[in-house]
């Protein structure tokens, strides 16, 4: 009797990633970084999938942050830095010439370890990019601010108080509230330095939750030191070791079952 | 990427891994002994050791538990990830069939009880302790396979489990015999053939045990493939 059958077939097809079916947002191509004489990234090659959450892990000084920066070309504050290799957002090289760096970074939107709030009020805040492209019209503003603070889980906290200083939020709130600024002028990938690092557990936790339901309209890379934050919120993950990529693949089999002896160390707690 | 033998930054975690292993062998070493004991019992119509291997199935039990709770407060303390992680969901399976195990060596000296209660003939014992003796081998082999975490070693077990398999048909054919030729033998045939069923459920359970050391050792979940199938997942001929 088929039509009294249980379907399964939801679960018999498993939620396993697959590289293969995704497409292409971000893509690093032999990409090497020198800060100076001392080369920090080694012929990197990966692909970012859009639309999903993909984690950089690896041990302090790996080179994940010097990765995720060059995403949104924070490196070219850095005299020092020399970069050679490609890196494609949507086919096109972010380091070309004639790429405007504050286009780009209007694109590709970051958020820091530490909450940097600017002090201004919670609405100023939110709004000040798109004040920075010209907007001043009220409506727009009021706007973009509710949906922004909704976007980044915020809004029923602070809606009474959207005039206040964000001086005087809490820090999981001033990192929630940097993420709506940053959101609030859509961009297309939002990079997350540490975002959780100096939060507390509950805190940490409504920001994973905020990724989980971010990943819909962005393409997230995250930098954790947290690997089982890197586990709970990534779809993928990138373990890299003294500036290369080591391995790279779906969170769900890294995290059981990863192909490299480095990996399985590093995620097992073990020496070298 | 098979399991790790570099040592763990947290010595404590390294030295509770450990135990649980060692814990894990020791059961599947009494689990071994209940099976050959049982099997002793029956084939000497032993009641007093058929009777201690009952009463010893509650230390098999106790164990169980016991790994049961360890395996709990390392997942709940330390998230185990990678080979660890398969270690310890694997040793979670692992004492269910071992416990099992332990049942049908119960079972077996229970009919050991009924068969010598009746009167003893040992008619059509030693084909079943042949049977038993090869499936007690297995049982043997797959916990050296867990010990050595040797996925070669998994595979022959397995793939000897369907000769004593064949040898179960073959045996269970034989009893149908026996009691259609001659009525008055059924309720003693129906003990041993119960006992047979005994048998051929411990070598289901011994062959998930290679199962397990295989996922443990290359993470590749190779349950309810034929042997040829997981030869090919393997890659090895």
């Amino acid at each position: 009797m088929a039509e009294h059958a249980i379907d399964i077939s939801s679960i018999q097809r498993g939620s396993k990633m697959n590289a293969a079916e995704e497409t292409t947002c971000l893509e690093v191509k032999d990409f090497n970084l020198f800060y100076g004489d001392k080369q920090a990234l080694h012929g990197v090659n990966m692909t970012i999938p859009k639309n999903r959450v993909t984690a950089f892990i690896g041990p302090s000084g790996c080179g994940k942050s010097t990765l995720l920066r060059c995403f949104n070309r924070m490196n070219d504050l850095i005299d020092s830095v020399n970069i050679d290799g490609q890196m494609l957002l949507d086919g096109d090289d972010l380091n070309s010439r004639s790429v405007n760096v504050a286009d780009l970074r209007r694109q590709v939107g970051m958020v820091f370890q530490k909450p940097n709030p600017f002090p201004k009020s919670i609405y100023e805040n939110v709004a000040y990019g798109l004040r920075l492209q010209g907007v001043n019209d009220r409506a727009t503003l009021d706007n973009v601010v509710e949906k922004s603070l909704k976007g980044a889980a915020l809004w029923d906290e602070v809606k009474d108080r959207l005039h206040e200083s964000a001086m005087g939020m809490s820090g999981g709130q001033q990192q929630r509230l940097v993420i709506a600024r940053a959101i609030a002028i859509e961009p297309e990938v939002l990079l997350l330095d540490e975002p959780a690092s100096a939060l507390d557990p509950l805190s940490t936790l409504k920001i994973e939750e905020l990724i989980h339901e971010l990943k819909d309209k962005y393409t997230i890379v995250i930098v954790t030191h947290n690997m089982q934050q890197a586990a709970r919120v990534s779809d993928y993950t990138a373990f890299m070791y003294m500036g290369e990529l080591i391995e790279f693949g779906p969170t769900d089999e890294l995290f059981t079952n990863p192909k490299k002896k480095q990996t399985e160390d590093y995620i097992t707690g073990r020496y070298g | 990427m098979a399991t790790n033998n570099s040592q763990h930054i947290s010595q404590q975690f390294e030295q509770e891994l450990q135990d649980i292993r060692s814990r894990v062998l020791t059961m599947g070493g009494l689990v071994e002994q209940q099976v050959g004991n049982a099997l002793k019992s029956l084939k000497r119509a032993d009641l007093d050791m058929a009777r201690s291997v009952m009463e010893d199935d509650r230390l098999v039990n106790d164990l169980e538990m016991k790994i049961d709770e360890e395996c709990i407060q390392i997942i709940a303390l330390r998230q185990p990830t990678a080979s660890d992680l398969r270690l310890v969901t694997v040793i979670l399976k692992a004492i269910t069939d071992l416990e099992r195990i332990g049942d049908e060596a119960y079972n077996i000296a229970q009919k050991t009880l009924n068969l010598t209660a009746n009167e003893h003939s040992k008619k059509n014992y030693s084909e079943l302790s042949k049977l038993g003796n090869h499936v007690r081998g297995l049982l043997r082999d797959a916990l050296d396979a867990f010990a050595r975490l040797d996925v070669d070693a998994a595979l022959n077990v397995a793939r000897e489990a369907q000769d004593a398999d064949a040898e179960y048909e073959s045996f269970m054919r034989t009893m149908l015999t026996y009691m259609m030729e001659d009525p008055r033998t059924i309720s003693r045939v129906l003990d041993l053939m119960w006992s047979a069923r005994a048998l051929e459920r411990i070598t289901a359970h011994t062959h998930n045990l290679c199962e397990y050391v295989i996922y443990l050792v290359e993470g590749k979940d190779v349950r309810h493939l034929s042997i040829e199938h997981i030869e090919k997942v393997l890659d090895r001929d």
